[in-house]
């Protein structure tokens, strides 16, 4: 059977090598989520399980324990106070059953921002 | 006026002292009570179908499972380890009476001897002991969740009857209580706030199902592949929903849970094996 020189051989692995690498490096920089896809995303802000958000025909949810979020700059014109809300609910109506995103730690600081921003658009 | 602020008073105290003294039966009322209030449509005995009873489509598919269930031969499987005589030729039967058929309702009871309640898997692994077996691991779904999903079918049609008597017995029912309200995990969800604050209501695309009813139908064949899970499996996964590492299948946390939630679906009658989204 024919055998590759060495050098080929070595080159060869060398090749595949980095590609592999280069695939790893590729695979650690996923593209930062946006707002909306925090607020989608069930693992993350999951914010359509409880509220409908009739202002976005992307957010697709059938739910009716929360109330929808729509016109938010109104309800909430001081922003801080809509970021509280997110950070921990339960501040606000001991009775909440939203999760304290940030007291537990289930969104970082920026994560809450870009949810913040987005549902301010709405 | 002075007499009518005593009266008023002493109204004030009576009630007070009625609310403290409530009972189990009385807080079991309250939250059937509550629930028939929202859903006068929703007939008593249909709570057993749980978030079923909310949608019409659903109970379609259910009724189609269950006219033809793909999971029959786990039952048998079930079957067969029930009915398989253990080393001394003892079986299952002879550790209940009625040879096991018609008890499951009255599982979990509270053991005044031990001070501890007592599951029906609990009682199972008692027959094995006993009988010179060793015991099946709670949380064993091809040992424990077969051999439950044949030995409670033989309870089909009977009602809840859980039992709730004397101070120790009170105290494993409050704990479950106590378990049932308080917020856990990273989500910070308690049982109740979903299943007695927000029944009927959709979570994402799911109806939340009453409580009372919750404990009547299991263990469950669930999803696309049947998997089966007997109740206090799917507490360990809720757990887990919620963010919180699970406690132990067969453990006294879970089994004061069951006791309390059980005693919720009083007068409602069970129904095993059966399918579950």
């Amino acid at each position: 059977m024919y055998q590759f020189p060495t050098s080929i051989r070595a080159a060869g692995a060398c090749l595949i090598l980095m590609a592999g690498f280069a695939q790893t490096v590729h695979a650690a920089e996923p593209k930062a989520p946006t707002g909306q896809e925090l607020a989608f995303d069930n693992r993350k802000g999951n914010c359509l399980a409880c509220h409908a958000i009739p202002g976005d025909s992307k957010a697709v949810t059938s739910t009716n324990i929360a109330p929808p979020l729509i016109s938010m700059k109104e309800r909430f014109p001081d922003r801080v106070k809509l970021y509280a809300q997110l950070w921990d609910a339960s501040r606000t109506n001991t009775d909440s059953l939203m999760p304290p995103f940030g007291k537990h730690k289930i969104l970082s600081d920026d994560e809450i921002n870009k949810v913040v921003d987005y549902i301010y658009g709405l | 006026m002075k007499q009518l602020i005593w009266i008023m008073s002493c109204l004030g105290w009576l009630a007070v002292s009625a609310n403290a003294q409530a009972t189990p039966e009385d807080h079991r009322l309250q939250v059937v009570n509550a629930v028939q209030k929202l859903y006068p449509a929703i007939k008593f005995e249909d709570y057993v179908h749980g978030a079923l009873a909310f949608s019409a489509d659903a109970k379609d598919q259910y009724d189609a499972i269950m006219a033809f269930p793909p999971y029959d031969s786990e039952i048998e499987k079930g079957a067969k380890l029930w009915a398989t005589p253990f080393k001394n030729g003892k079986r299952y039967a002879d550790c209940f009476p009625q040879a096991g058929k018609n008890v499951v309702g009255n599982y979990p009871l509270f053991d005044a001897a031990t001070k501890k309640v007592v599951t029906f898997e609990m009682a199972l692994n008692q027959c094995r002991t006993a009988n010179g077996e060793a015991p099946y691991k709670h949380g064993d779904m091809n040992t424990m969740g077969l051999l439950t999903a044949y030995a409670r079918t033989l309870s089909d049609g009977m009602k809840m009857n859980i039992k709730v008597e004397g101070q120790d017995a009170l105290a494993a029912f409050e704990a479950g209580q106590r378990f049932f309200h308080q917020r856990r995990g990273q989500l910070n969800f308690s049982c109740a706030g979903c299943h007695i604050n927000h029944v009927g209501n959709v979570l994402r695309t799911e109806y939340l199902s009453m409580a009372p009813g919750q404990a009547t139908h299991w263990p469950a064949f669930r999803g696309g592949d049947y998997a089966l899970f007997t109740l206090q499996r799917r507490y360990a996964a809720c757990n887990q929903m919620v963010r919180l590492a699970p406690l132990e299948i067969g453990g006294e946390e879970y089994n004061n849970l069951e006791y309390y939630h059980s005693y919720l679906s009083n007068g409602l009658p069970l129904k095993a094996s059966v399918f579950r989204k």
